[in-house]
């Protein structure tokens, strides 16, 4: 790391806690841009080992050589927080990194829905993880890579199918139903019970087993390494790592766009008020953030995808501006997307941003549609509902074992791609052991079987 | 900030290490792997499809897609809204930006990765292996000479062996390697020497010579010769594993015959109607210049679409038996792209008879590239059942 920079990193540290940011201590450390671009693939700086991860690896390589991803930093939440920045950064960017580092950091810090999740899954998710990729390494020692590549296969595509509102280490569902409720004795129950002699039940009967689940689970992780009928205990095991990596990602997956807005907000707000930065690091420093925070669409007259930097940025210093900011702390600590995005895009600055919603056909037209605010909302979110994918629960398991999926089509509109699901299903298989079925629907709206095998 | 760059101190143990491997890497090598295991798998029917092929290279390329990890998706809609940002009014309509370089790879917004495509190289002696074994395909009897000869090459190091076989480059790298250890001793020891060990080879028998007539009349379309081309390369390459010495020569004939290079041989499209006479009597012609039968072993592939002049019967006939007579094998592929007659044709006819009266021959239809697998077998197959000719 630079001298230069060194000197710094403690000046911003003080300006931005005088500037009311509350953050857990961040260790940075510089690593090779290689090492840099393998983060931004796993997530994680030392993660399970998988094919998949390899063919992201592949993309990232092709996008930075031509020139299209360029990472500067990569912050890990946690006390303390871990911070990895580019080697090859110079010291304009570095102190730029910085404070855009101590920006997500008050975040994570502050913000309901990372406390939840690291709540659960403790702050040291980067320990945790490397963990995980240990014992996986072990695992594969004693039973081989494919075996484990199976288990992989089908945990990895399960990944997104958790329930954060659970809590990461569940309880089992009770075995049995519980004792039917007291029931208030009065006229109408008793001329009940004498018209259906079974409607009152016995005490000795009242011990049933619960059927299961007892309701939809959501949580298939979750589900499948507690009640597959045949799975080893170490695949048990990768699928809980898997689970638990996914209760670290929901947050920065589902509070992107306010959590880098509200980074950059401050790394710009800092920037400005850092009077102690030599005037050529802080026009290079200046010159770095706007390409960061630049909407999509500068250069092309109108982008199909909205920059999550840009618009999060450009929502925090309208909400700073108008409400000031303790309203924007308080903003930052109580929403997520979802809520941020409905209550703070306004039609002003919707407008002002030029942001609008468009249909694209399958043969390639797009049409810009009408002004509808809600509906934009929904449009720049839709991508975000439930981790990103079709809610599917497990609804029922049969006696033989046979486990019945339910796609919710409901909820979204239309059926499951069935090429993908079919192979999903085989995924799922080869763990569960027993037969799959998946419910969705077709084309027309009307149920559909899946089955494996 | 090259200056800055310059002044940075000494990386820490920590970032030295990570520059000792990477795991995307590895990952990108499982890939790599389950992509070829598939590749491999179907082989036969990714390159039968002829552009695969490149003459002369030993090797063949073979365009894959990605794997894909599957997740549960939403079925594709017939319509999908999303949200953008530029200088667009609502009724404004435009086109998909075509797939470039890099579009739709970037933001929330780039829902596919962009189409990536890999072209893995494959060694084609490696494919004939895989291929030879997946169809338990028999090896050839060659006719002439020893079937099969051995041969000593070199084949791995061991630390004991003759003086003379010593590797010194390999047992400098040894040295090299021990001497890193502390406290190692600094001149050669025993452990340090490598020898180069020799192992049994099977080798190839004796010279072959194959011949490849093909008929380019103008019943012949471009996709006919370009299966019948195809068919000829896996041929070559199932000869080549049995013969040392191959020797190729192309006949092309319509109502007259000549003899091409290899290059121009498949493009090479004539008129007119086919007297398969003619290309036979140009191979005898060759055959009497430049070959004793006694001394090399003779292959005659044909491809034709079969339409004979009805007149030439008699004198094809003549001519393929006293051919076939000194060849180990001659073989017809008929390309018919379109109507599949299966071998009822006047050169089908002809190929029959002759395989009736007990000479190594034999026949198979074309119709579409999946076919050349299966003739490919069928001759190899049905040569090596061929009764040794007298």
């Amino acid at each position: 790391m630079s001298e230069g920079w060194q000197s710094y990193v403690r000046r911003i540290e003080e300006l931005a806690t005088r500037s009311g940011l509350e953050f857990h201590r961040v260790d940075f450390e510089a690593v090779p841009d290689s090492f840099m671009m393998e983060i931004a693939v796993y997530g994680l700086p030392v993660r399970m080992p998988h094919w998949s991860f390899g063919v992201r690896y592949i993309y990232q390589l092709i996008q930075r050589h031509m020139g299209h991803s360029r990472l500067f930093e990569v912050v890990f939440p946690g006390n303390p927080g871990h911070a990895y920045l580019a080697e090859s950064n110079g010291l304009a960017e570095n102190i730029l990194v910085t404070a855009h580092v101590l920006g997500h950091a008050d975040f994570a810090r502050n913000n309901l829905l990372f406390r939840r999740c690291q709540e659960q899954v403790s702050e040291h998710i980067v320990e945790h993880a490397a963990n995980h990729a240990r014992q996986i390494q072990q695992v594969i020692e004693t039973h081989g890579a494919q075996r484990v590549e199976v288990a992989l296969d089908a945990a990895l595509a399960l990944e997104q199918h958790v329930d954060i509102d659970q809590p990461l280490r569940r309880e089992r569902y009770p075995e049995y139903l519980g004792d039917a409720k007291v029931l208030v004795d009065d006229q109408f129950r008793k001329r009940f019970a004498a018209l259906e002699p079974l409607a009152g039940g016995s005490a000795a009967e009242a011990k049933k087993r619960a059927p299961l689940p007892p309701h939809p689970e959501r949580d298939l992780l979750w589900f499948v390494a507690n009640y597959a009928p045949e799975m080893e205990s170490w695949e048990r095991d990768i699928f809980l790592a898997v689970r638990e990596e996914s209760f670290y990602f929901y947050p920065v997956f589902a509070s992107q766009i306010m959590n880098e807005g509200w980074a950059s907000y401050w790394h710009a707000r800092l920037l400005r008020e850092a009077d102690f930065i030599p005037q050529q690091a802080y026009l290079d420093a200046i010159k770095c953030h706007s390409d960061v925070v630049r909407p999509i669409a500068a250069e092309a007259q109108v982008a199909l995808s909205i920059n999550p930097y840009h618009l999060g940025f450009a929502m925090w210093e309208k909400i700073v501006e108008k409400n000031g900011l303790p309203a924007a702390r308080a903003i930052m600590q109580q929403d997520d997307d979802f809520s941020f995005v409905r209550n703070h895009l306004t039609r002003e600055l919707a407008d002002e941003l030029g942001l609008f919603r468009y249909s694209a056909r399958n043969d390639g037209q797009i049409k810009v549609l009408e002004h509808d605010l809600t509906a934009l909302h929904e449009a720049v979110l839709a991508p975000k509902y439930n981790f990103g994918a079709p809610i599917v629960s497990a609804s029922h398991v049969r006696n033989d074992g046979t486990l019945e999926l339910t796609h919710d089509s409901t909820v979204d509109g239309r059926g499951l791609d069935l090429e993908r699901s079919r192979k999903v299903l085989d995924y799922l298989q080869r763990v569960w052991r027993r037969p799959i079925v998946l419910t969705t629907v077709n084309q027309a709206g009307s149920a559909l079987e899946l089955t494996a095998p | 900030m090259d200056e800055d760059r310059g002044k940075r101190g000494e990386p820490s143990d920590a970032a030295k290490w990570y520059e000792l491997f990477s795991r995307g890497a590895r990952d990108w090598l499982r890939h790599d792997e389950k992509v070829r295991e598939a590749v491999r798998a179907n082989l036969p029917e990714i390159i039968a499809g002829g552009d695969v092929i490149n003459g002369g290279a030993r090797t063949v390329r073979v365009p894959v897609r990605m794997l894909e990890h599957y997740h549960f998706r939403l079925r594709r809609p017939e319509e999908q809204q999303g949200a953008g940002q530029g200088k667009a009014k609502p009724g404004d309509v435009f086109s998909a930006p075509g797939r470039e370089q890099g579009q739709g790879d970037k933001g929330p917004g780039g829902r596919d990765e962009g189409e990536v495509q890999l072209l893995l190289e494959f060694k084609i002696d490696d494919i004939v292996d895989w291929l030879w074994e997946a169809m338990k395909l028999p090896n050839l009897k060659a006719r002439v000479g020893p079937s099969e000869e051995t041969e000593w090459i070199r084949e791995g190091w061991d630390r004991h062996g003759a003086r003379s076989r010593l590797d010194r480059r390999r047992s400098f790298k040894e040295l090299v390697k021990r001497r890193g250890a502390p406290g190692a001793t600094q001149t050669f020891i025993d452990e340090d020497l490598r020898f180069r060990q020799l192992a049994r080879r099977r080798q190839p028998a004796l010279h072959a010579v194959v011949f490849f007539m093909l008929d380019v009349s103008g019943s012949m379309s471009d996709r006919d010769r370009k299966l019948a081309k195809t068919f000829f390369f896996w041929v070559v390459q199932g000869l080549r594993r049995e013969y040392r010495s191959l020797e190729t020569l192309f006949v092309a004939h319509t109502t007259e015959a000549w003899e091409f290079n290899e290059p121009d041989f498949f493009q090479v499209s004539g008129t007119g109607g086919t007297v398969a006479s003619t290309g036979l009597a140009k191979v005898r012609e060759i055959i009497d210049a430049r070959y004793n039968p006694g001394r090399c072993n003779i292959y005659l592939f044909y491809a034709s679409d079969g339409d004979n002049s009805v007149s030439d019967a008699a004198e094809s006939r003549t001519a393929l038996t006293a051919i076939a007579a000194d060849a180990c094998f001659t073989g017809y592929a008929e390309v018919s792209s379109g109507l599949s007659r299966q071998l009822a044709t006047e050169t089908g006819k002809l190929f029959a008879e002759l395989q009736a009266a007990g000479c190594a021959a034999g026949s198979y239809a074309l119709n579409d590239f999946e076919d050349v697998w299966g003739a490919v077998r069928h001759f190899f197959t049905a040569e090596s059942q061929a009764p040794e000719s007298p």
